[in-house]
């Protein structure tokens, strides 16, 4: 069973789906929702079995298969998952199915809710209000929308099963287009502002990389082999020059501080299931290209830029988090929190000890379930009331019990509460950093208070307290979840949970993968003070 | 009396060349005797049958590798790569030249003669037949852009440039619409080009000077005299240096380098719009081609020379393009300035100093002039009731009017844009890779930083078409007919083809980077 070409299958599978959506008869709707919801069900189930079929312990790379694409440039299109990329992949096929149920009248309806920034004074608008009647009569196709999702998917997938660097590259880049016209086209106000902020911020990335990635090629004696080019030496200086390239690009997509100023437009104008996926999967690229990338390809280079590096990740922790509080809009406050929670996974990476590298990439599974869950309670939320703005709400657990109780959730979720998952990779990234640096635990733990002060305030502003009397004349708030919704939100809980009290089948695939790592990094430099405290806490 | 001795002449070799102007000539005598009724028909199919015939000569060369008639012509590798893309190219451009249903009568004026903005203009902007003089003329420059990729010494190389400019410059002229910003452009193209012609040939005379120094070899122009001059010669290197410059500036005003660049706005906006495609890919193709040459062959010895100069070219070359895409308001001066940008990443291939660089830029040059085709073949039909609406707020909302054509502007932008999985990313990493890999490091860094400013105009683009409410003035977009479809199929096609298996492609031009001497 293993020799199945599953990554190949699984990064086109989508795309074929796409177009069996597309051209599918547009006039109807209804059933390009259920063929594109079935056909992510298939790829989940597809990934279910290559999950099962990952061996424990096993190789490092699993599932590898190689084709030749341009030999002339000693391109192939090689796919191979680590315990990271097998991690996230099935983050991905959970995630997908979840999202295009959860968006399933996203698109019949004209864009969206009034955000707080239409509001802010001076913040480029390129839409007045006045252009809200208009907005609202424009027609949006409902096929594409959800072929855009399973494009979307194929890229994300392919980014990460991608072996070949040129691949990486190609995936990388390609996976802006989708996103873009899903936050340009059914997003929200403001959504040509963010779209195009998103766009070219990734691409200024993305191009920093395209010379980085040539300069790789040519040093690394013309071939893109992920393997091949990780037992290549590379001199000091280059070495700097191409890490920088990468870790430019990483961290725009992830994004780290300063950096990070695209995230709460773009997750604020795009539509809840496609910001539930921006910030649960595609910026996880980022963290994940530099764990597969920048460490062991340019281990020197990673060892020299990793103070500076943490020093990001700390300053992401706090300002992103103080800038939460202060947020008023619900969607641009999920996205500063998870550009804080990116800190940690950023410290995470950077501490170098298996255990905050475990850690991190924990991180970024249960960050995607968490955030995912909580952007598309959000979503929820906001498309019952027609408005994003915290000030709109208050008391709306009175109306809407249930779905107060899930935004509760995800939001305790999302604060690392014991007993849901993301406080056990919170953990781990520090005590994992504590062992060697202590001042930026120190720093970092204080993100944890200040995600407990975002959180609370946040639900206690939308669910509780006195009922905002306007709550009662909106038709919509006097629905709770409904069946279908209700199916979006359980499996993620169950998950959060589960993995809260239960992580060993994840760990246990991420340790060796992580584990592996860190030795990448070592093995140019046998015997620095991160190796031996490393030794130690083993 | 010496008797005069006739060179060999190769005519299989010379084929493709002798057929377009073969083809050129008869068009001349089609204009004088077949009826007017007949004629666009008629010389429409000769040109296409011409191009088609050459083409397929230059297939069955493509083993040649020889110099003929007296070394005033080589035919080599890359001669005949780039002549292949010459006339595939022009086969296109031509379909969009012979479009005659988008607009009544076609995109050319009826008589040239007819005062501009008069009554008896607006006559024949109402729908009287185009001239139909496009075509030999149309042929002609093909013709010497033919020979332009394929001399083998200077004088030869002057003459071609001045046989495809020629026909160029009337071709500016010849807009049915809008016809006093048409005849600015040609005047304006024309006199710059006369001026950058007389640089070549100054230059052309200097570094024949210079080859006189050489002691036991006869002075000349050919590559191989002038190539074995550069190592040799005892003689003052400032002559060679002052022709080489001169040379330069000729041949980088055709390909719309800066600082010789500043007609190229105005000429691609006011010439047809068929024309400015034809003049995007073709005349593209010769310059780099000759450029390649020039610098490849005959200069060859003095790269560590010419390298830091003309990259400073390149380098002004991005950024003038890129800076200025970002300011344009017309759609035809936005993909000027593109074309400018690009002739920069064209230069980083030529100066890398390798094979590869010599078949990346040629790959470049295929891939780029398929995307350029087909983005002036949607420019053509996107028009309203006074002809192009090349405005571009005029273009809002055109993904709602006409999804179809508004997503296939979208793709060929994006390659523009240097997305993967279009021609346009291969190609950067055709030019940029080799360049690298010859110690160009700073002007990749300039090639992608430029890239990153160049990304927001195309964007603009898409943001107008795709997000933007369509407003009153919106154009539509007018059908096809089968020439132009045919024409953006093909270039859109190639521009998917050459982004996601570009091997083929890669190997030919790998194959035929050699230059013979």
């Amino acid at each position: 069973m293993s020799d199945f070409p599953f990554l190949s299958v699984l990064t086109v599978a989508p795309l074929v789906g796409a177009l069996v959506v597309v051209l599918l008869p547009r006039t109807r709707p209804e059933l390009a929702k259920q063929v594109a919801f079935g056909w992510s069900l298939l790829v989940l189930a597809l990934s279910v079995v290559m999950w099962v079929t990952w061996q424990t312990g096993g190789d490092r790379f699993q599932f590898r298969e190689s084709y030749p694409w341009i030999p002339n440039w000693g391109v192939n299109f090689t796919f191979a998952a680590d315990g990271i990329a097998l991690v996230m992949l099935m983050l991905i096929a959970v995630l997908v199915p979840l999202v295009i149920l959860a968006s399933w009248h996203d698109a019949d309806k004209p864009s969206g809710a009034p955000t707080a920034t239409d509001r802010q004074p001076g913040a480029n608008r390129q839409e007045g209000p006045a252009r809200a009647g208009i907005l609202a009569s424009s027609r949006r196709s409902v096929p594409v929308y959800f072929a855009l999702l399973l494009v979307l998917e194929c890229t994300m997938i392919g980014v990460f099963a991608a072996a070949d660097v040129f691949l990486f590259y190609v995936f990388f880049e390609v996976m802006l287009v989708p996103m873009y016209f899903l936050i340009g086209s059914y997003g929200g106000h403001q959504r040509q502002y963010a779209a195009v902020k998103f766009f070219l911020y990734s691409l200024v990335g993305g191009l920093f990389m395209l010379a980085a990635v040539i300069g790789l090629w040519v040093v690394g004696g013309k071939t893109f082999d992920w393997q091949a080019l990780s037992q290549v030496d590379i001199s000091t200086g280059t070495e700097r020059w191409l890490f920088l390239g990468f870790f430019l690009a990483f961290a725009i997509k992830a994004p780290f501080f300063p950096f990070h100023t695209w995230l709460p437009d773009a997750g604020g104008a795009a539509p809840a299931g496609a910001a539930a996926l921006l910030v649960g999967v595609l910026d996880k690229v980022g963290t994940f290209g530099i764990l597969r990338y920048c460490l062991p390809l340019f281990p020197d280079a990673a060892k020299q830029f990793a103070p500076w590096a943490l020093a990001l990740g700390v300053i992401g922790i706090v300002y992103a988090a103080l800038l939460a509080v202060g947020q008023n809009d619900l969607k641009r406050l999920v996205s500063y929190t998870s550009i804080a929670h990116f800190g940690f996974i950023g410290v995470g990476i950077f501490a170098f000890t298996t255990q905050a590298g475990t850690g991190a990439v924990l991180y970024m599974v249960n960050h995607g379930l968490a955030t995912g869950l909580l952007f598309l309670v959000v979503g929820m939320l906001i498309a019952r009331r027609g408005s994003a703005l915290i000030s709109d709400f208050g008391g709306a657990g009175k109306l809407v019990p249930v779905l107060a109780g899930v935004l509760f959730f995800a939001g305790l979720a999302s604060l690392a509460l014991p007993g849901t998952a993301p406080f056990i990779s919170e953990f781990l990234v520090l005590i994992g950093t504590f062992t060697v640096n202590k001042p930026v635990a120190v720093i970092a733990t204080l993100g944890i208070i200040l995600a407990a002060a975002y959180v609370l305030w946040m639900v206690q502003r939308t669910t509780q307290g006195t009922l905002n009397p306007a709550l009662t004349e909106v038709d919509g708030m006097r629905r709770d979840l409904n069946l279908r919704e209700k199916v979006v939100v359980a499996p993620l809980i169950v998950l959060l949970v589960l993995l809260g009290f239960y992580p060993k089948p994840v760990t246990d695939v991420i340790n060796p993968a992580v584990q592996a790592t860190m030795q990448d990094i070592d093995r140019t430099d046998p015997a620095p003070s991160v190796g031996t405290v490393q030794e130690a806490s083993r | 009396m010496t008797e005069l001795k006739l060179p060999s002449i190769d005519y299989a070799a010379l084929a493709p060349t002798l057929i377009m102007l073969g083809a050129a000539l008869l068009g001349v005598l089609v204009e004088a005797f077949v009826t007017r009724r007949h004629r666009h028909l008629t010389q429409l199919t000769l040109a296409l049958l011409a191009v088609l015939a050459a083409l397929t000569m230059v297939v069955l060369n493509a083993d040649d590798r020889l110099i003929t008639i007296g070394g005033a012509i080589a035919v080599d590798g890359p001669a005949l790569f780039l002549q292949g893309a010459i006339l595939v190219l022009a086969a296109i451009a031509l379909l969009l030249i012979g479009e005659r249903t988008v607009e009544r009568g076609g995109a050319f004026v009826a008589q040239a003669a007819v005062t501009a903005e008069s009554d008896d203009d607006r006559r024949q902007a109402e729908g009287s037949n185009g001239a139909t003089e496009v075509y030999p003329l149309t042929t002609f420059a093909i013709g010497g852009m033919l020979i332009f990729v394929a001399a083998n010494d200077l004088l030869t190389m002057f003459i071609a440039l001045e046989v495809f400019s020629l026909p160029l410059y009337l071709l500016c002229a010849l807009a049915r619409r809008r016809r006093l910003l048409s005849q600015e452009a040609a005047l304006k193209y024309f006199m710059l080009g006369a001026y950058a012609s007389a640089f070549f040939l100054f230059g052309v005379a200097l570094v024949y000077g210079f080859t006189a120094g050489m002691p036991g070899r006869p002075a000349g122009v050919d590559f191989a005299t002038v190539n074995a001059a550069v190592t040799e010669s005892p003689a003052s290197p400032v002559l060679l240096f002052a022709g080489m410059a001169m040379l330069s500036i000729g041949l980088l005003f055709k390909a719309a380098a800066a600082p010789f660049h500043v007609w190229t706005p105005d000429v691609y906006q006011g010439a047809p719009t068929p024309v400015t495609g034809f003049m995007a890919a073709c005349t593209k193709v010769a310059a780099f081609g000759a450029l390649l040459r020039v610098f490849h062959v005959g200069f060859e010895g003095a790269r560590w020379d010419f390298t830091p100069v003309l990259g400073v070219v390149a380098v002004l070359t991005m950024l003038v393009g890129a800076v200025l895409a970002v300011t344009q308001t017309d759609i035809k001066r936005l993909l000027a300035y593109s074309s400018i940008a690009n002739a920069g990443y064209l230069l980083v291939g030529v100066l890398a100093p390798s094979a590869e660089g010599i078949s990346g830029t040629m790959f470049y040059l295929v891939a780029y002039g398929f995307s350029v085709l087909a983005a002036f073949a949607v420019v053509t039909l996107v028009r309203d009731a006074d002809g192009e609406a090349t405005h571009l707020s005029r273009w809002a909302g055109l993904g709602r009017h006409s999804p179809f054509y508004a997503a296939v502007f979208t793709l060929i932008l994006l390659a523009f844009a240097g997305i993967p999985l279009t021609s346009g990313f291969t190609s950067k990493f055709a030019v940029f890779g080799p360049a690298l890999d010859g110690g160009q490091a700073w002007l990749v860094i300039a090639g992608v930083l430029t890239s990153m400013v160049l990304a927001f105009p195309y964007l603009r683009v898409v943001v107008m078409m795709w997000l933007s409410e369509p407003g009153d003035s919106t154009p539509t977009v007018t059908v096809p007919g089968g020439l132009t479809s045919a024409a953006l199929m093909i270039g859109v096609a190639a521009t998917l083809v050459l982004g996601v298996a570009p091997a083929p492609l890669l190997n030919l031009a790998a194959g035929a980077a050699e230059f013979v001497r």
